[in-house]
């Protein structure tokens, strides 16, 4: 099926391209950003540096950073090795903030009465702090997972496939048609994973829904 | 690989003449400014407006996370091919561009007014109130000042994504640091593409370090993060 003289089929594979360059390193992210944020909360002195440090990161224009990769870590420019590690480095730096924020936002009282029934830090950290905390998380997440779907797309530049390939594509050959297409099946994936972040925060959440019922 | 990149930076055939490293710096920094001011006029009375009524809260929010999805490379490549048939000379490289770059700088300057207002203390605004100001006085006096880190922090955010954007328009004609990532990746040079993509990085970081410094000295120390601990 075409629309807009563009291959749907076609559409679909950049899709799952896009899909994976984007969230693969939205779990990266939040996976380092984890740890990172609790250590520049529990260790005051390292808030400012961690903080300031990430926030660094996210003033590196993407196209600059997909380029000087290569560079840095031994990559071929057209790997797209270059664009998960992009991307897992913003994540890392809108995240890491968050969690800190997040975890920081754990009412003292509830901390006292976990350590006061006899969990130890670890346990108190899976079990009462880290869940309190999901709201804020995921707040922060889809944010990130929004900018990371329309970011991966500028990796067209630098040849890596998935659907801004349809904008450099069309513009080519002064086709309008598939860069409507790209930029909307971009919107539609953003609002995809926006929806996945919100019901796993819901499913990871039940006791809001029964605050508010 | 850094030998080389190291020798394209230090050139000098690269430091002087048109197309130059200072010369698509400047312009970098004269195409971004523009944008950045033409989005805070646009963007700074709405988001007061906005802020200090509380009018059209859901649909400005909105707006702002919506802008976040857009594809910045598609939208550009769009404006580009309508535009471009359609303009002459110079402006045809630099209005389509503008037009985008405006657009994406002004969502976050949106959400950094609008939240700025948002959250100024109750309590000074009542005081305010209590104080017989009128409902300008309170804005320009009160919550535009209390509104000035998150101001700030719209602006820049919003200048980074300018400058990043820029970056990447040079694919549709316009000048700046973008043009060396574009034209060494055409020629197959890497130490240019890389040079470029150094000074952008470094662009962008010098900017918003200016910014960090502006910010400091226009926001009042009673509201320094030190002195709200």
């Amino acid at each position: 099926m075409t629309v807009f003289g563009t291959d749907l089929s076609e559409v679909a594979d950049l899709a799952v391209s896009h899909a994976y360059l984007a969230g693969l390193p939205l779990v990266l992210g939040l996976l380092i950003s984890l740890p990172l944020g609790w250590l520049a909360l529990r260790r005051r002195w390292l808030y400012p540096p961690v903080i300031a440090g990430t926030g660094l990161l996210y003033t590196i224009p993407s196209l600059a950073l997909f380029v000087l990769l290569p560079g840095i870590i031994g990559t071929q420019i057209l790997d797209p090795v270059n664009v998960i590690v992009a991307m897992t480095l913003y994540t890392i730096a809108l995240l890491t903030r968050t969690v800190a924020d997040g975890l920081g936002s754990v009412p003292d009282p509830v901390r006292q009465a976990a350590t006061a029934i006899g969990y130890g830090p670890v346990r108190r950290f899976f079990v009462v702090e880290l869940p309190l905390a999901v709201p804020v998380i995921s707040a922060g997440l889809r944010v990130a997972a929004v900018s990371n779907v329309s970011m991966v797309s500028v990796a067209a530049l630098i040849g890596v496939s998935q659907l801004g390939m349809l904008f450099t594509d069309g513009f080519s050959r002064s086709a309008m048609g598939p860069i409507l297409v790209g930029v909307i099946a971009c919107v539609l994936l953003a609002i995809l994973f926006d929806l996945l972040i919100l019901l796993g925060t819901r499913v990871l959440t039940p006791w809001l829904r029964v605050v508010r019922a | 690989m850094i030998a080389t990149i190291w020798a394209w930076l230090t050139d000098p055939a690269n430091w002087s003449g048109a197309g130059s490293i200072p010369d698509q710096t400047l312009e970098h920094l004269r195409l971004s400014f523009i944008a950045l001011v033409v989005a805070a006029l646009i963007a700074i009375p709405i988001g007061l407006y906005v802020g200090h009524t509380g009018r059209g809260r859901v649909v400005l929010v909105n707006i702002v996370s919506a802008f976040r999805a857009i594809p910045s490379l598609g939208v550009l490549f769009i404006a580009a091919l309508l535009l471009l048939p359609r303009l002459k000379g110079e402006l045809a490289f630099e209005l389509p561009s503008l037009i985008v770059l405006v657009l994406l700088g002004m969502p976050p300057i949106l959400s950094g007014v609008y939240a700025g207002i948002q959250q100024v203390d109750p309590a000074a605004r009542d005081a305010a109130r209590g104080m017989g100001m009128t409902g300008q006085q309170r804005l320009w006096r009160v919550e535009v000042p209390c509104a000035l880190p998150l101001i700030f922090s719209g602006l820049r955010s919003s200048m980074l994504q300018i400058i990043a954007t820029a970056t990447i328009a040079a694919v549709v004609g316009l000048g700046g640091l973008g043009r060396f990532l574009i034209d060494g990746q055409a020629n197959r040079k890497y130490d240019e593409m890389a040079g470029g993509a150094i000074l952008v990085a470094v662009l962008a970081l010098l900017v918003d370090l200016v910014f960090a410094a502006l910010q400091r000295f226009a926001v009042s120390p009673g509201l320094a993060p030190a002195a709200r601990r």
